[in-house]
C-alpha cells in the first residue's frame, strides 16, 4: 500500500477500438449517474466499445479508509472478481471515472486482502489493477489522446483532487485534455492543491474542521469568476458543490468526464444552479 | 532486571514478533550525489560557496594569497580593540592589526572562561572543510581552530578557508570530516539566525552575530 | 494586570518562578486556554472537540496560516534546487528502517563507543525513570540550575516540570521555546512551538514575563530577538549544567548531533561543565557518512533552508574542550511498543523536520494544540497513539489517526518518505480490530457491516438503490437536501446533498444498452 507512482501505460495500438470495462463507483451509480454516463458517451464517440459488468458495485475504499477491513472483503472480493475477466481478455482495460476509487483500488485493495489472509485475492487484485485506469490515464496513456473533440463554451475551473494528484500522480493530464476542448475559458484555481476538507467520514467525524477547509476551498473557486468547477472525482464535488449550492454561489459543479464528452452538436450543459441536477445530462447514448 | 536489559529485551521481542513476517531486509541504496560537479578548490566551487554564503549574510571576501590575508585582518577588525586565536593560527595574518588591538591566545591548557571570553570583540581562525552546495564552514578543533567556545562567545568570527578545501557537496564534506569523528565538530552556515517568530527569519542571535569568510586563493 | 493575551497564571512549579530570575509578576493574569497537561502526550479532549475550539480562534487560525504557508514556500523553493532529492528521500528511508530491524546491535555499539570516549551512558524505560536519572546527575553537581536546548524529548517526558519539583530550574533558551515557558504555554509546533503565537502576542509575553526588556522594545522580530539575546546572555555564561536531545547518533562512532539555528545549543553544549543530552532508542544511525543524507534533508525539510546556521557533534568527552561530565539517557518511553508493529513502526524512522506539519490542511487549520501531545500534526497523529498506545473510545489519542483526510501532502514532503496516510489507516484498522476482540460493538461498526453486506452483491446495492428515491421526496423542487437528521445533520449543517437522479447509472445502463448482459459483449 502507499502513495504509490503513477503507473504509465504505453498506448494501444492506434486507431483501433479499444474495450473497456467501466467500473462506474458506487456514489457515481447512485448519485452521479451523469458521470459515468458522459464516459460512456465520450469512450464511445472516440470509436471504442464500453461494457458495464453489473455484477459491480463499490471498490472497498470508505471501509478501507475507515479502517473496516474485514467488511472490506467482501466488497473488494467482488470488485475483484467482477473485473477479473480483464486478465483473459475479455477487455483490454478498465476505466474508473474517479481518481480516489483508481487509487483505492491500485494501492490498498492488495494490501487489505494480504493483512486478511487472502494472498490469492491480493495476487488477483494487483493484476487486475494493473490494468484499471482513471479516466485522464486511460484517454492520455492508453488511448494516446488529449483533444478529445470536446467542445464547452464556459469559464472552468479544475480542482486536482488529492488522491489524483499525490495518490495516482495524474499530473497534468486533466489540465491537458481540458484545454484541448473547444471554446473553453480554463482559469486556474488559486490554492489548487489544497485538500477541499471531503476526506470521505472525515467530513462527518471532523466536520467543523471539514468545513472551514471547504470554506477556504469556495473561497478559491468563487475567487476564479468560473461558472464551473470541474475535477475527477464526484466524491470531492460532492463537498464542493454541497457547500457552492448551500451558499447560494452559482458556481456548478461538473465531471471531467461532461465536459469531455460536450461537443458543438451535442452539448451538455452546466446545470442551473441550485436546480435538480438531472435537467443538464446526457439523456442519449451515441451509439 | 535493569533498564538496558529490559529495553534491549524489549526491542528484540518487538522486532522477533514480525521478523520472518516482512520481506529480507531492504539494502541501503545510495543512489544520491557522493560527489558534486564541480570540482574541489575550482572556482566555479567557490562562486557557488559565496553565493550561499551572501544569502545567509555573511561577509565575504576573497584574497590572492596568504600574504594579502594579514592586510585585509587589518580592515576587518580596524575597529576592533581584543581578538582571540587559537595556537595554530599562521602568526603573521595578524600583523596588520592595529598596535591597540589585544591578541589573546586560547589553548587547552591555558583556556580562557567565558566571561573573559564575553569581553574579547572577535575570534579569528582557520576551518577545516568548506561545503560550497549548502555554504557550510566546518570546525573541527584543530590547532588552527581552537576550543568551541573561543568561536562562540566573542559576537565577531573571522574564518579564513583555503580555496582548496572547498568542495561541492555534503558528502565530499562528510568524507574528509569522516576521517576524525571523534573530533568535535561545528558546522556554521552563516551567523547566528532564528527563524521562530512567524518563521521570518532574523540573522544574529546567541552565536556570533557577524561572520565573516576570507576565501584564500 | 490583564493582558489581551490571557496569559495563564504560572504554574507554581514552573522554572521561572522558582528559578532567579524572579521576572514575574505576583499577580499574573489568569485564564488558561491550554491548561499544563500532566501527561505531555495526552492532554485535553478529543481531537474533533479540540478542534472545534481552535477553530474559533481567528488569531491563531491567522497566525498559522502565515507562517505555514511561508515555510511551505521556501522549502519548496530549496528541495527543488535538489536534483538528488529523490535518491536522498530513498537513502534516509532505508537507512532508518535499517537502523529499526537492527537496533539492539546498533545501541549496543553506540554505547560501547561513547563509553570508550569518556561519556557515560544511562537507559530509561519510561519518562519518570528518564526524569530521575536527569534530577539525580543534575543533584549530583549541586546545581539547582539548568540551561536547556530545545529537544523534543524532554518536552514528551517532562522534564522541565520534574525538575521543578526537584527544586531545579529549567532555563528553555530557544526562542520558540523560551516564549512558551514565559508564556505557560504548550508547544504547537515541533520546529516552532511558538508558532501560533504572533510578533505582537510574543512582544507582550516579553513585556510581561520577562526582565530588563529594552526601553520601547517594538514587536520587530530583530529586536525580540535581542531582547532574548540579552535575557539569556547571563545564564550561558555562568551555566554549569545543561539538557539537551539529540538529532543523531552514530553507532559506529559514538557521535552526537544536534541541529540548531540561534547558537543557544552551542552556548548549552560548549560552555556548561556537565552536559545531559536525553535521546529516544530510536535516534540511531549506523555510520558517520549516514550524516550526508539527513543532513542534506533535515534543513531542507525543516526551515526550508539549505543547511541550518550551527550543528554540532561531540563525541562522549574531549579533553579540555566543551563539557568534560558527558551523559546520555536512552529512552524507550513506547517505542519498543511502537516498534512491535510492522507497519507502525515506520513512525519511528521520523527525524523531526515537521514539514509534514506545514503542509498539513487540518494542522493549518487547527494548530497544533489540538493534537493534545507534544507530537502534533500529521506526525503527532500516528506517533502519540503507538507511544501510549490507546485505552479505548474515551481516550483522546484514540480519535487521532481520524485528524486527516488523507490528502497525502504530508508524505509527499516527509524527507524519510513514511507514508503517513497509509499508517493513519493502518491505526484505524488496528482500532477496529481490537473492538472486534473485545467484542465492543459501536455504531459506526454496525453501519459498515450493514454496508458491507449491501455493498458486497449487485442485487442488493440496485435495490438499496431504489431506496435512494426516497431522498427526491424529501430534495422536493429544490433538488437539493439541505437538512438531514443525525448523523446526516453533520454534513447538512454546512452543506447541500443533490436529489438522487431519477435513474441510477445501473438503470440507465439496462435501458440503453439491453443487447449487453452481465457485462459480457453481446
Amino acid at each position: 500500500m502507499g502513495y504509490g507512482e503513477n503507473l504509465s501505460a504505453s498506448p494501444l495500438q492506434e486507431d483501433q477500438p479499444v474495450r473497456i470495462a467501466l467500473a462506474a463507483t458506487c456514489i457515481a451509480d447512485a448519485m452521479f449517474p451523469q458521470a459515468p454516463r458522459a464516459t460512456v458517451r465520450l469512450l464511445e464517440r472516440l470509436g471504442h466499445e464500453v461494457v458495464f459488468p453489473t455484477a459491480q458495485t463499490c471498490c472497498g475504499q470508505m471501509h478501507v479508509n475507515t479502517g473496516y477491513f474485514a467488511d472490506a472483503m467482501p466488497i473488494i472480493r467482488n470488485h475483484v472478481q467482477t473485473f477479473e475477466p480483464v486478465l483473459d481478455g475479455a477487455w483490454d482495460a478498465v476505466v474508473v471515472p474517479s481518481g480516489s476509487c483508481t487509487g483505492s483500488i491500485r494501492h490498498q485493495q492488495a494490501m487489505v486482502c494480504r493483512r486478511q489472509g487472502d494472498e490469492k485475492l491480493a495476487r488477483t487484485a494487483e493484476q487486475v489493477s494493473a490494468k484499471t485506469y482513471e479516466l485522464s490515464e486511460l484517454l492520455v496513456d492508453v488511448l494516446g489522446v488529449t483533444d478529445v473533440g470536446a467542445h464547452f463554451p464556459h469559464r472552468v475551473t479544475y480542482h486536482p483532487t488529492c488522491h489524483s494528484l499525490r495518490m495516482l500522480h495524474v499530473g497534468d493530464r486533466p489540465v491537458r485534455l481540458l484545454r484541448a476542448v473547444g471554446g473553453i475559458d480554463l482559469v486556474e484555481l488559486p490554492g489548487a492543491e489544497s485538500c477541499c476538507g471531503f476526506g470521505g467520514t472525515f467530513a462527518l467525524k471532523n466536520s467543523e474542521t471539514s468545513v472551514a477547509m471547504l470554506s477556504d476551498k469556495m473561497s478559491a473557486v468563487k475567487s476564479t469568476g468560473a461558472e464551473v468547477l470541474t475535477a475527477g472525482d464526484y466524491s470531492c464535488l460532492m463537498h464542493i458543490g454541497g457547500g457552492l449550492t448551500r451558499n447560494r454561489s452559482g458556481v456548478r459543479t461538473m465531471h471531467l468526464a461532461e465536459i469531455l464528452a460536450s461537443t458543438r452538436d451535442e452539448p451538455v450543459v452546466p446545470p442551473v444552479a441550485g436546480s435538480d441536477v438531472e435537467n443538464h445530462t446526457v439523456e442519449v447514448s451515441t451509439r | 532486571m535493569n533498564a538496558r536489559t529490559e529495553i534491549l529485551g524489549r526491542v528484540r521481542r518487538a522486532l522477533e514478533g514480525v521478523r520472518g513476517h516482512q520481506a529480507a531486509e531492504v539494502p541501503v541504496v545510495r543512489d544520491y550525489r557522493l560527489v558534486g560537479d564541480l570540482a574541489p578548490g575550482s572556482s566555479e566551487a567557490i562562486d557557488v560557496l559565496v553565493d550561499r554564503l551572501d544569502d545567509y549574510k555573511a561577509h565575504v571576501h576573497r584574497v590572492e594569497t596568504s600574504e594579502t590575508v594579514t592586510a585585509l585582518l587589518g580592515e576587518i577588525l580596524a575597529e576592533t580593540t581584543s581578538v582571540v586565536v587559537p595556537p595554530g593560527l599562521e602568526p603573521h595574518w595578524l600583523d596588520g592589526l592595529t598596535s591597540g588591538t589585544t591578541v589573546r591566545t586560547d589553548t587547552v591548557d591555558a583556556p580562557l572562561s567565558a566571561l573573559e571570553l564575553d569581553e574579547i570583540d572577535a575570534v579569528v581562525t582557520a576551518a577545516r572543510v568548506a561545503v560550497a552546495d549548502t555554504g557550510t564552514i566546518v570546525l573541527d578543533g584543530s590547532p588552527d581552530q581552537g576550543r568551541r567556545a573561543i568561536t562562540l562567545v566573542p559576537d565577531v568570527h573571522v574564518c579564513i578557508v583555503r580555496a582548496d578545501q572547498v568542495v561541492h557537496s555534503v558528502p565530499e564534506g562528510v568524507t574528509i570530516l569522516a576521517a576524525h569523528p571523534e573530533r568535535p565538530q561545528t558546522w556554521i552556515s552563516g551567523p547566528s539566525a532564528t527563524s521562530d517568530i512567524e518563521l521570518s527569519r532574523v540573522e544574529g542571535v546567541h552565536g556570533p552575530r557577524t561572520l565573516h569568510v576570507v576565501i584564500v586563493g | 494586570m490583564s493582558t489581551f493575551l490571557g496569559l495563564p497564571s504560572l504554574r507554581s512549579r514552573g522554572a521561572h518562578s522558582s528559578g532567579g530570575t524572579g521576572v514575574l509578576p505576583e499577580h499574573a493574569p489568569v485564564g488558561s486556554d491550554v491548561p499544563h497537561p500532566d501527561a505531555p502526550l495526552r492532554w485535553g479532549t478529543t481531537f474533533p472537540d479540540a478542534a472545534r475550539a481552535a477553530l474559533g480562534n481567528t488569531q491563531l487560525r491567522r497566525n498559522l496560516a502565515h507562517a505555514t504557508s511561508t515555510i511551505r514556500d521556501k522549502r519548496a523553493a530549496v528541495v527543488g534546487e535538489v536534483p538528488d532529492w529523490e535518491e536522498l528521500r530513498d537513502a534516509g528511508a532505508a537507512i532508518k528502517a535499517h537502523v529499526m530491524t537492527n537496533l539492539p546491535d546498533l545501541l549496543a555499539q553506540f554505547e560501547e563507543a561513547f563509553t570508550a570516549r569518556g561519556g557515560t551512558v544511562h537507559w530509561a524505560r519510561d519518562a519518570a525513570e528518564a526524569n530521575r536519572i536527569v534530577a539525580d546527575l543534575v543533584k549530583a553537581t549541586g546545581e539547582t540550575e539548568v540551561v536547556k536546548v530545545k529537544s523534543m524529548v524532554t518536552q514528551e517526558i517532562g522534564l522541565n516540570e520534574a525538575l521543578a519539583e526537584e527544586g531545579i530550574a529549567a532555563f528553555e533558551t530557544d526562542l520558540a521555546e523560551l516564549i512558551v515557558q514565559l508564556a505557560d504555554d504548550m508547544p504547537s509546533h515541533i520546529l516552532v512551538p511558538a508558532i501560533h503565537r504572533n510578533r505582537s502576542e510574543i512582544r507582550e509575553i516579553f513585556l510581561e514575563r520577562m526582565e530588563h526588556t529594552p526601553e520601547g522594545m517594538t514587536d520587530a522580530p530583530r529586536e525580540l530577538a535581542m531582547a532574548a539575546r540579552a535575557h539569556l546572555r547571563r545564564k550561558f555564561l555562568s551555566a554549569k549544567v545543561a539538557i539537551s536531545g539529540a538529532n543523531f547518533a552514530v553507532a559506529e562512532t559514538g557521535t552526537l548531533t544536534v541541529v540548531e539555528s540561534e547558537g543557544n545549543g552551542r552556548m548549552c553544549l560548549t560552555l556548561p561543565e556537565t552536559l545531559i543530552t536525553v535521546m529516544g532508542i530510536e535516534k540511531i544511525v549506523p555510520t558517520f557518512a549516514d550524516l550526508e543524507v539527513f543532513m542534506q534533508l533535515l534543513p531542507r525539510s525543516s526551515t526550508g533552508e539549505r543547511m541550518n546556521p550551527y550543528t554540532s557533534l561531540w563525541t562522549g568527552v574531549t579533553p579540555g574542550d566543551g563539557p568534560q561530565d558527558v551523559h546520555l539517557v536512552l529512552l524507550d518511553n513506547g517505542r519498543t511498543r511502537a516498534l512491535s508493529d510492522d507497519v507502525g513502526r515506520a513512525a519511528l524512522t521520523c527525524i523531526r523536520c515537521s514539514a509534514c506539519l506545514n503542509v498539513c490542511p487540518v494542522y493549518e487549520r487547527v494548530g497544533g494544540h489540538a493534537y493534545g501531545s507534544v507530537y502534533p500534526g500529521p506526525i503527532g497523529a500516528i506517533l502519540t497513539p503507538q507511544l501510549t498506545g490507546s485505552t479505548g473510545h474515551s481516550d483522546p489519542n484514540s480519535t487521532l489517526p481520524y485528524a486527516s483526510t488523507l490528502c497525502g501532502a504530508c508524505y509527499e514532503v516527509c524527507p524519510v518518505k513514511i507514508d503517513i496516510p497509509a499508517l493513519l489507516v493502518h491505526l484505524r484498522a488496528k482500532s477496529v480490530e481490537e473492538d472486534r476482540a473485545r467484542n465492543r460493538p459501536t455504531a459506526w461498526g454496525a453501519a459498515m457491516k450493514a454496508a458491507s453486506f449491501v455493498m458486497a452483491d449487485a442485487g442488493r446495492f440496485a435495490t438499496a438503490e431504489k431506496g435512494l428515491a426516497l431522498g427526491r421526496i424529501v430534495a422536493g423542487r429544490s433538488g437539493r437536501i439541505s437538512s438531514l437528521p443525525f448523523p446526516g445533520s453533520l454534513w447538512t449543517e454546512a452543506r447541500d446533498l443533490p436529489a438522487p437522479p431519477k435513474e441510477t447509472f445501473r438503470r440507465w445502463w439496462e435501458r440503453t444498452h439491453p443487447d449487453t448482459s452481465d457485462g459480457e459483449r453481446s
